[in-house]
């Protein structure tokens, strides 16, 4: 299949040449992976951006390095709407394997500007054709042939920029800034767009609705993709050591990492690192580090996806047990390795929640946007030590991989909270210490680091069975008092895991429930269901987990609850089902997104207005 | 004329750093009596002891089984971390990157390091990470009572008949190909070889990886070219009820360099030891694989320091991180000055 699912045709003839569209549109471009439409598409996208207009794009691509087919679609919305929207009206079709289904699968009166080899307009009739001789044009502008396929790209960017009305001082900007280390890129790729614009200057009389003009919402606004942002999240919340192994979606927050610490984190006086980065042999032996780490008082992360996690599972279960601090940056994608590995989902939730053996359950921060990758990057070292538990962010390949308009982030406010460590002078003046006793009442113990100069510092570390004092027990009462205070342990961090962000519209007498990047789809769809239904709806977004208790409320105050997720198993519905008072299960619903692309607005407005019966 | 003999109290003994040998002990172990892991406990302690090696500098670590729980029984004033079967290299490393002051003794078994561990034994050795791994090697899983494992011997046969068909992995070998910088292998019993391997070893800065052969006294039950019955006839009844566990005297030996020694466990198999030359150069790689290889013909268990490489740098020094350890730095440190991200978010415009 092709892109069927990604421009599902709505077919409504009558708006063919209807009035003008300014600032509300989607573009896609299907080409072929590995042929350089990266560097175009960033261009595209940042030219659009630097016009102050409101905009996002995301990458659909394989898991291949070349020859497969991969799409890319920019959203401009001058609402700031920045989910994917199934609709195209402006297909850039590079791709021949694909063109032609791409093309059938467009609503009526969309645009295509496609390689006229291809001889697409006598496809349809309701559509607008826009054919560019593209190898004809590249090659007077690129005589080294070898580059040929790489600048060819370039050429659509010139097309679109005139077709829609972008400035091409704008496009020579976003050039600058893409190919800032390689400044003969730049003149080179800029005489592409150049002879891209003037050909359809002269050749393709504009038709059809869409058009962009300059606004004034990107002002001061940033563009990162979410694994930069957790990496410097990260680098400002005091990592130390990180390892890790490399798995689509998350390489790139490790990598990330790496090329930030080496600039920013080296010691001004001996020129050394304040670091250790570690490509680790595989996942196990990546926790494994961490944990050591994190044992032995280091600020430890490690980022991975899904099958990663699943090798994780044993060392997570050992870190809850002997209640040792570690960051975990999941970045879920559909499962298998042989699968769907480059496409989004919501698909760990639930496995994250209680990953490994016996009773276990962890602390969730929950990110929506890069902000967030950043925020709670910089949170969940602290809330780690403070917890002194595993610690997971749930990103997804959608957040991480795809690049977002944010606002820059703030500098974090709190300093570092290292948790409740001993150090020799404070073990002088208490005598001692047990490692496992609940002296505060939030069921989280004292401990000392390896390397503490007391006699009285040690203790040995292992998993359930031990005693207060860290000595090695099978006795009943022992295990249930340690498996007690674990759980007030993970009680307390109800309060201190990012608090939901709720949102009582009013007249509503249902809500929706979502997390994650579900919510930029929500955002919308709440707005299409107060205006084209009249239907006024609160929505909950949830965070963290464990469930803080305004979660709960928020069900409790509304008729019908949506909880609405990128998975096929309604994970989150599940899991809120576990913790919901029983009176209360009923109020909830599940819609559930898993096409292996990000979930749009239209789809979850379609779903709840059915189920409320408006439509 | 009458003296009242007061006899002098015996001097205090003690280390270099002021402590008595009792400052190195650790738990009672609860390993079987004459277990061959209970002697090597007793040698980490002396080479502490007459090291002077703070026990506070000390991390012990381990992974599962028998040899995981030794760590408990030995420098009960160093922290101590029994982990994950066949983890206990990814412990090591990453305690050793949040603290290279650390002293690590990781100490595993053959089931913990040539099966479910080999991957991350063959990376440890690969990155020569400062610490002293040593495995107490059985050649048997005794927690689980008594499966083969990667050590045992061709034709070491099981209580239920079933016979070990593949050949063992020369753990020797195996880490002097991978990079470890000093590798030897000794006999649980032999005090003064095994108590001088492991002082050379906690000075060594490096991998140090040492293979020490430990009679299992309960499940050791193996018959194979080196081993014989005689033991076994006598004492069959009480090795096919595993709840019972029969008190064994330790093993002990002590021969001389070049020289080879017998010695019967406790079950009556035999292992024929084989001391290196004193002349033997252990800077030469090549030679080391090759005196390995030889002793595998001759159905010899080579003992003694293979290989000793001083100057490949470590893992820490490869990272060449700060001298302090990371786990200490201060918020100053580790927290980039709110201009950096400033200056970053500019870039991102």
């Amino acid at each position: 299949m092709g892109t069927a699912d990604l421009a599902v045709k709505e077919a409504d003839s009558s708006s063919f040449w209807q009035e003008k569209v300014v600032n509300d549109l989607s573009i896609q471009v299907a080409t072929v992976n590995g042929s350089g439409s990266q560097s175009a598409n960033t261009v595209l996208l940042r030219s659009i951006f630097r016009m102050g207009i409101p905009v996002s794009g995301k990458n659909l691509f394989p898991s291949n390095i070349a020859g497969l087919p991969t799409w890319y679609t920019i959203r401009a919305s001058k609402h700031g709407y920045i989910a994917r929207r199934k609709e195209i009206d402006f297909l850039v079709a590079m791709n021949p394997e694909t063109a032609q289904e791409d093309v059938m699968s467009l609503g009526a009166g969309a645009s295509v500007v496609f390689d006229d080899k291809l001889n697409l307009q006598q496809l349809r009739d309701d559509l607008i054709f826009y054919p560019v001789p593209f190898d004809k044009l590249v090659a007077p502008v690129c005589p080294n042939a070898k580059l040929r396929k790489l600048v060819r790209n370039m050429i659509y960017d010139g097309v679109l920029a005139k077709l829609l009305g972008i400035p091409m001082e704008e496009v020579h900007e976003a050039l600058k800034k893409q190919f800032r280390k390689k400044p003969n890129a730049v003149d080179l790729n800029l005489a592409a767009v150049q002879v891209g614009y003037e050909y359809t200057e002269k050749n393709l009389p504009k038709r059809g609705r869409f058009f962009l003009e300059r606004m004034d919402a990107t002002r001061g606004k940033i563009i990162i993709d979410g694994n930069s942002a957790a990496a410097l999240g990260a680098m400002f919340g005091g990592v130390t050591v990180c390892t890790w192994y490399p798995i689509t979606p998350s390489s790139s927050l490790a990598e990330t990492l790496s090329n930030y610490m080496r600039r920013y984190r080296m010691d001004p006086e001996s020129g050394k690192a304040t670091f250790a980065i570690v490509q680790a042999e595989d996942e196990l032996a990546a926790i494994g580090m961490v944990m050591g780490a994190g044992w032995a008082g280091a600020r430890a992360m490690t980022a991975t996806s899904g099958p990663g996690i699943s090798l994780m599972s044993e060392f997570v279960g050992l870190g809850y047990y002997a209640e040792i601090p570690a960051v975990i940056f999941d970045v879920q994608r559909t499962g298998p390795s042989t699968g769907l590995p480059t496409r989004t989902q919501q698909g760990d939730i639930l496995k994250n929640a209680f990953l490994s053996h016996g009773d276990t359950k962890h602390p969730l921060l929950i990110p929506s946007s890069v902000e967030e990758c950043f925020t709670m990057a910089v949170e969940a070292f602290d809330l780690a030590e403070e917890l002194q538990t595993p610690v997971f962010v749930m990103s997804d390949l959608d957040l991480g991989m795809n690049n977002w308009m944010s606002d820059p982030f703030p500098y974090p406010s709190k300093p570092i909270n290292r948790g409740k460590v001993l150090s020799a002078e404070d073990l002088a003046r208490l005598g001692g210490f047990e490692r496992y006793r609940d002296v505060d009442g939030d069921g989280v113990g004292y401990r000392t680091l390896p390397g503490t100069n007391h006699p009285k510092a040690a203790y040995f570390t292992r998993g359930s069975g031990h005693n207060e004092q860290a000595v090695y027990s099978e006795r009943p009462e022992d295990y249930v008092n340690n498996m007690d205070r674990l759980n007030r342990k993970f009680n307390a961090a109800r309060d201190r895991v990012p608090a939901p962000v709720v949102q009582d519209n009013e007249g509503a007498e249902i809500g929706v429930i979502a997390y994650g990047t579900t919510h930029w789809a929500i955002v919308e769809a709440l707005d299409q269901m107060k205006q084209e239904y009249e239907l006024p709806v609160s929505y909950c977004r949830v965070r963290g987990f464990p469930f803080a208790g305004q979660v709960f409320d928020f069900i409790r105050r509304h008729r019908r609850i949506y909880v609405v997720e990128q998975n096929r198993d309604g994970q989150m519905f599940e899991l809120l089902r576990m913790e919901t008072d029983a009176e209360d299960i009923p109020r909830l619903r599940s819609i559930r997104h898993y096409a292996g692309v990000p979930i749009d607005a239209r789809s979850v407005t379609d779903e709840i207005v059915s189920q409320e019966g408006k439509k | 004329m009458s003296t009242t003999a007061v006899p002098p109290s015996p001097p205090r003994k003690v280390n270099r750093i002021g402590l008595e040998p009792s400052d190195y002990k650790g738990k009672k172990s609860t390993l079987c009596a004459g277990c061959g892991h209970n002697a090597i406990s007793e040698r980490i302690i002396e080479a502490c002891y007459t090291l002077g090696i703070e026990p506070y500098r000390v991390a012990k670590l381990s992974g599962i089984g028998c040899s995981a729980k030794s760590p408990a029984y030995f420098l009960g004033s160093s922290h101590g971390f029994n982990a994950v079967h066949g983890r206990m290299p990814s412990i090591a490393t990453g305690t050793m990157l949040a603290n290279r002051n650390l002293v690590s003794i990781g100490v595993s078994g053959d089931g913990d390091t040539a099966s479910i561990g080999v991957g991350q034994f063959v990376h440890l050795m690969r990155r020569n990470l400062p610490m002293v791994y040593i495995i107490e090697d059985n050649r048997v899983y005794g927690l689980t009572k008594g499966q083969f494992s990667a050590t045992a011997d061709v034709g070491s046969k099981l209580k239920n008949g079933v016979i070990n068909d593949l050949p063992p992995i020369d753990t020797c070998a195996l880490a002097i190909m991978l990079g470890a910088t000093y590798v030897g292998r000794s006999f649980s019993g032999d005090k003064k070889q095994l108590l001088a391997l492991l002082e050379g070893a906690l000075g060594h800065n490096g991998t140090v990886m040492l293979d020490v052969i430990s009679p299992c006294v309960t499940f050791n039950d193996h018959t194979g070219s080196t081993k014989s019955y005689s033991y076994v006839r006598d004492h069959d009844a009480p090795l096919e009820e595993v709840s019972f566990v029969p008190f064994f005297e330790d093993i002990t030996v002590d021969y001389d360099p070049g020289t080879t020694t017998e010695i019967t466990l406790h079950d009556g198999s035999r292992l024929l030891l084989k001391k290196l030359n004193s002349d033997y150069d252990p800077t030469n790689k090549t030679e080391a694989l090759r005196a390995l290889t030889e002793a595998h013909d001759k159905g010899e268990i080579v003992t003694g320091l293979f290989y000793v490489d001083t100057k490949k740098p470590n893992f820490m020094e490869m990272l060449n991180f700060v001298d302090a350890p990371l786990a200490g730095l201060p918020e100053s440190s580790v927290r980039p000055p709110k201009k950096v991200l400033d200056e970053v978010m500019d870039g991102l415009k």
